[in-house]
């Protein structure tokens, strides 16, 4: 591994690169994500808007009383969010637990959903407390029953107490294991890591390592995907790319209830990474409820009265 | 008086228990029946009523679940604290419609004693309007009325603080939600009385509360899909037809009241029939 020529593997070269990163002026990003959610998206924007966000959903159940049942109607809904109107995309990837991967894989075949990815949580999501072999066999259950993407999540104990290296290497270990058969989705729970300083730190560590992606949290904790850790994130694939010319995609998760907070998101972005990130491949949205508040919105625009949660599935 | 500079109430929505400024921003204003300025209420806006709809469906299932004897405590309370507050209510009803004081003084009492009224029905509803029918068969067979969800209800015009009244208790004696707008010339008693409703127990997003035009609302309440029925008592009897059309869309039920008697409660209850085996 080349580790994009910033760091050499080692604990010395990995912490010397970690030192070169600027801080993070905490109130200038409260203030700047708070300008830029005061914009106003309307009309053939919000249309647009709302279309791009629905694909960029990762389709989301993460419960202890998930059954296969439940999953097989998600994944009928992420092919199909709006069963009454062809028009409406697929959803970007349906996200479970490892034990849920090939029943979802297997239903979105069966359905002709073979386009919509499956995300799995993984290495002891969601608060990575269990040993190596045990990560690293949660992994390759999800990547052998089918899983299209590996949503990991770091050891917060041993970055806040600055064993940088140690997160780094699981990240490398399990980016090998998912070698080309998964992207690699690196979850950092923001609201555990405390500032912005660190969040920018673990972005920075999760890409030289090898993430595909970086994600905001597990949807367990709050807060969690707020508007300016979202910011920060998108300004470290930003510099990032300015370092390696390699665009590494975010995606926020929880806390992206309704319509409005997706265009937030999407606003952010636009005007942070730039429009080159406005796409599945580079920016997706954890969320459940998401999805029928954005069918709703858009039936809305299209019969021009409000709609009602009746007209939408519940999960 | 003394150089004191006065201190103007902003008139505002009652939204999910809180008091928000319309979102779009707009405001209209009203005059005394002299023509002298009062204040600016807030125009609201479509989004106001989707805002309200979404609170007024959230907070449906909890008070549908309260039971009967804590809607009418709370309802009684309501009544307490309009009570304590009569002379307020007296002066902005005076100011606007220039009536008489004693006029208004008659008008806040009978709003208080209607709320007590309202307030005595939330438990003898399910008796007195459920039954225990006979059935050919091993059954208990017996029907209650039931909530109907998120009901929207337009005041009228004229009296202020008593046409609100009879606007939102009915509804809510039941277990729906409401969302009411209030007469459009003189809103000042329905934003004071939402100050009535957040001191008074009833739980956030019950009872929500837009000033604005009639006109401009109306159709809206009527078109959206997520309230269930709506009392246009207050809307002038020409632009019912418009109403109801636009609300034959999505079947709800719209009716238009006379007076305040127990139908009113009633025409915004579902009734369930349950069918119970016996002998087994």
């Amino acid at each position: 591994m080349s580790y994009y020529g910033l760091v050499d593997g080692s604990d010395a070269s990995l912490k010397g690169f970690l030192k070169t990163l600027s801080g993070v002026d905490q109130v200038g990003a409260d203030a700047r994500a708070a300008m830029l959610a005061t914009r106003s998206i309307k009309t053939t924007s919000k249309r647009w808007a709302i279309d791009t966000a629905i694909s960029m959903v990762d389709l989301t159940t993460l419960e202890g009383a998930d059954t296969p049942g439940k999953v097989q109607a998600l994944c009928t809904k992420a092919v199909r969010p709006d069963p009454s109107d062809s028009t409406v995309p697929s959803v970007g990837a349906v996200c479970v637990y490892n034990d849920m991967v090939g029943i979802a894989r297997q239903h979105l075949d069966l359905i002709g959903g073979g386009h919509v990815g499956v995300a799995a949580v993984s290495t002891a999501f969601p608060s990575g407390r269990a040993s190596i072999e045990v990560k690293i066999q949660d992994t390759k259950d999800a990547l052998d029953a089918g899983a299209s993407e590996i949503d990991m999540v770091i050891d917060r104990g041993a970055f806040l107490s600055g064993k940088y290296i140690d997160v780094f290497n699981e990240i490398v270990l399990i980016r090998e294991l998912c070698g080309k058969r998964a992207h690699l989705k690196v979850i950092f729970e923001t609201g555990e890591l405390v500032t912005y300083d660190n969040v920018r730190k673990a972005s920075f560590l999760a890409m030289v390592a090898g993430a595909d992606f970086i994600k905001t949290s597990t949807g367990k904790v709050a807060p969690a995907a707020t508007p300016p850790v979202v910011l920060v994130m998108l300004e470290a694939v930003r510099d990032f790319y300015a370092m390696t010319q390699v665009r590494i995609g975010v995606k926020p998760a929880g806390g992206i209830r309704n319509t409005k907070d997706a265009i937030k998101q999407l606003v952010l972005v636009n005007e942070t990474a730039g429009p080159e990130w406005l796409t599945p491949s580079l920016f997706r949205i954890g969320a459940s409820a998401l999805l029928n508040d954005l069918l709703m919105q858009r039936m809305k625009m299209d019969d021009g009265y409000y709609a009602s949660p009746a007209y939408v599935t519940i999960d | 008086m003394s150089n004191r500079i006065d201190v103007k109430k902003t008139y505002k929505l009652f939204i999910n228990g809180a008091f928000p400024r319309t979102e779009s921003g707009r405001t209209y204003e009203i005059k005394s029946a002299k023509g002298v300025f009062i204040a600016n209420p807030c125009q609201a806006s479509r989004k106001d009523l989707k805002d309200a709809v979404v609170a007024a469906r959230a907070a449906q299932p909890g008070w549908n679940k309260a039971s009967a004897y804590n809607k009418g405590q709370i309802l009684y309370r309501l009544a307490e604290m309009l009570e304590g507050r009569r002379a307020q209510f007296v002066d902005e009803i005076t100011s606007v419609t220039g009536v008489t004081k004693i006029k208004a003084e008659k008008e806040v009492t009978e709003s208080v004693d209607r709320l007590v009224w309202y307030a005595g029905w939330t438990d003898k509803l399910s008796s007195l309007s459920g039954a225990l029918n006979p059935v050919a068969g091993p059954y208990y067979n017996f029907t209650i009325p039931e909530s109907m969800g998120v009901i929207a209800a337009i005041a009228p015009e004229t009296p202020s603080l008593l046409g609100l009244i009879d606007s939102i208790a009915p509804i809510i004696v039941g277990g729906n939600t409401v969302i009411v707008l209030a007469s459009t010339k003189a809103p000042l008693s329905a934003m004071s009385f939402a100050e009535v409703i957040a001191t008074s127990d009833v739980p956030a997003g019950v009872i929500n509360i837009l000033t604005g035009k009639k006109d401009e609302i109306a159709p809206w309440m009527a078109s959206h899909m997520d309230i269930d029925g709506l009392d246009i008592s207050g809307l002038a009897p020409k632009t019912h037809g418009e109403v109801r059309v636009a609300g034959a869309e999505n079947l709800k039920r719209i009716y238009s009241f006379k007076s305040a008697d127990p139908g009113r409660i009633l025409a915004f209850l579902e009734n369930k029939t349950v069918w119970h085996p016996i002998g087994l």
